[in-house]
């Protein structure tokens, strides 16, 4: 939508300008090249009380995920797997284009492309989460909450939803259901974002870039190499041959960020 | 996607269960200006999907604050009926629709010159009235149908056409067994004039081979849904030519 949430506001022709200008240097407002992404650190269990919990960091956007899990009952189509839900909140101390309320559509999409990505990637074994079949299931949910927004939540909050997920306990001795144990987990799906800038493709755009970018492409990949979701999002177009190359560029960067987020977890669980 | 079956979707003559070739559409019919009171209509049969789409506008972008300066604002919004899937849908919008209603409102403002119209709105209503898989590529369709009939000055007559895999081969245009039992579904909107992409999604396990394959699969049937689409336009203008005669 044309008033998007997710904009710095009005942004001067010179800045744009200036953005282009670079661009056609070959480099960016913050000096990275177009396939580098920010500096990502993630603080795995940073929310005790939570099930599974990671605080991303992604330049200067910041954004917690939390994972909570619950018996409930199965979908009457799938008694014999776990559920899983995922709920984006765009908190207003975050920006100040984000206001209090009920989410809005740029919150539920947000929600909907990193559900997509990890459902899709069947990153968690939905049915080692079965306590009874077709009576009782373990609920899995993402809780998103973003807390600084300076462009491309939708990776922020991928990296942080994977993270929580791999760090988390279902808490089975907390409902008598026997002993606690970790959240079987089985693929590691991992979100890359472009903007398209003039002719230029950038990943990982920041605010200023995210502003003035025509379209955005969302693709979500596997450790295996397959591809798990796509989303295409703003007014602008991709051709053909920059959509294979965005797939490519996901891949290789996807690659390492996975690296980042399983990095802690090896060391800290277990 | 993903549910798991013992359904066999292509047997041993590499046919689909509804007897197609893996990149044959299902059967189409579209008819624009079916409804008196909207600006702009259009109506597309689409497999067994029943799909009405209507424009409104430009007029006066309410309420004022949505107004901006320099362009119109496209609002589409993808409803489903209640009757229209076998479980009865709750009205209103779920967070499904809400997604769809906001990336196909992306699309169609790409094609549309929204600088034409400042401070206005152009709203574009896609019901579905009955639902056969692949619901927002036949929604954009007969969407873009509904503009070109409003007489909204677009730079070409976007068309959405998608295409999948299921055990194993990739498919054009999944219906709706496909569609839960099947392994990816990739729907697009395509400008078929510049073979721009407007709107794409992806959901399911594809290698980077399948995903080409079926995008390329999509965009070939997307000129033939165009042809389809000046057709039905030719339909309405050329009869009310010969009228006025």
């Amino acid at each position: 939508m044309s008033n998007s949430k997710f904009t710095a506001g009005v942004i001067p022709e010179m800045q744009r300008k200036y953005i282009h200008k670079l661009a056609s240097q070959g480099t960016r407002v913050d000096g990275r090249h177009f396939d580098e992404i920010r500096k990502l650190e993630v603080t795995k269990g940073y929310i005790p009380r939570a099930e599974g919990s990671a605080l991303v960091n992604l330049g200067n956007t910041r954004v917690l995920v939390g994972v909570k899990i619950e018996p409930g009952t199965p979908f009457p189509d799938t008694p014999n797997m776990g559920i899983l839900t995922t709920n984006a909140e765009l908190a207003p101390l975050a920006s100040p284009t984000f206001e209090p309320g009920p989410p809005g559509e740029e919150a539920i999409e947000l929600a909907r492309v990193v559900d997509r990505g990890i459902r899709e990637g069947h990153a968690i074994d939905l049915e080692k989460l079965v306590i009874e079949e077709g009576e009782k299931v373990w609920i899995v949910f993402i809780d998103i909450h973003v807390l600084d927004y300076d462009g491309n939540l939708f990776d922020a909050s991928g990296y942080g939803a994977l993270a929580a997920l791999t760090n988390a306990i279902v808490p089975a001795s907390r409902y008598d259901l026997g002993d606690d144990f970790k959240l079987p987990m089985q693929h590691y799906p991992v979100p890359v974002t472009f903007a398209k800038i003039g002719n230029w493709i950038v990943a990982d755009p920041n605010l200023d870039e995210e502003s003035i970018a025509s379209a955005r492409l969302t693709v979500t990949t596997s450790e295996e190499g397959h591809i798990n979701a796509m989303q295409k999002g703003l007014c602008g177009t991709f051709t053909y041959e920059e959509v294979q190359k965005v797939i490519n560029m996901s891949m290789n960067i996807g690659g390492k960020v996975r690296e980042v987020i399983l990095g802690d977890s090896n060391v800290k669980e277990d | 996607m993903g549910m798991k079956s013992d359904i066999k979707l292509i047997d041993d003559n590499g046919l689909r269960i509804d007897g197609r070739l893996p990149n044959q559409l299902r059967p189409i019919k579209m008819e624009v200006g079916i409804l008196k009171r909207a600006d702009g209509s259009a109506f597309v049969e689409w497999g067994g999907n029943k799909i009405m789409a209507a424009v409104y506008g430009p007029h006066e972008a309410y309420p004022k604050h949505m107004q901006e300066a320099d362009k119109a604002i496209v609002r589409a919004r993808y409803s489903m009926a209640p009757f229209s899937v076998d479980e009865r849908k709750r009205p209103g919008p779920d967070r499904r629709a809400i997604e769809l209603s906001k990336v196909i409102s992306e699309a169609l403002e790409s094609v549309i010159f929204v600088e034409k119209y400042p401070r206005t709105s152009i709203d574009v209503y896609i019901e579905v009235l009955q639902a056969d898989a692949g619901t927002r590529v036949a929604g954009i369709t007969a969407a873009s149908l509904a503009l070109a009939d409003a007489g909204i000055p677009m730079k070409d007559m976007i068309v959405g056409c998608a295409a999948g895999k299921v055990d194993d081969v990739v498919v054009l245009d999944l219906n709706k067994e496909e569609d839960n039992f099947g392994q990816a579904d990739v729907p697009m909107a395509i400008m078929p004039r510049t073979k721009e992409i407007a709107l794409l999604q992806m959901d399911g396990d594809m290698t980077y081979e399948e995903l080409t394959t079926a995008m390329e699969m999509a965009m070939d049937a997307a000129q033939k849904i165009h042809e389809m689409q000046v057709e039905a336009l030719k339909r309405k203008y050329v009869k009310e030519v010969d009228k006025n005669e």
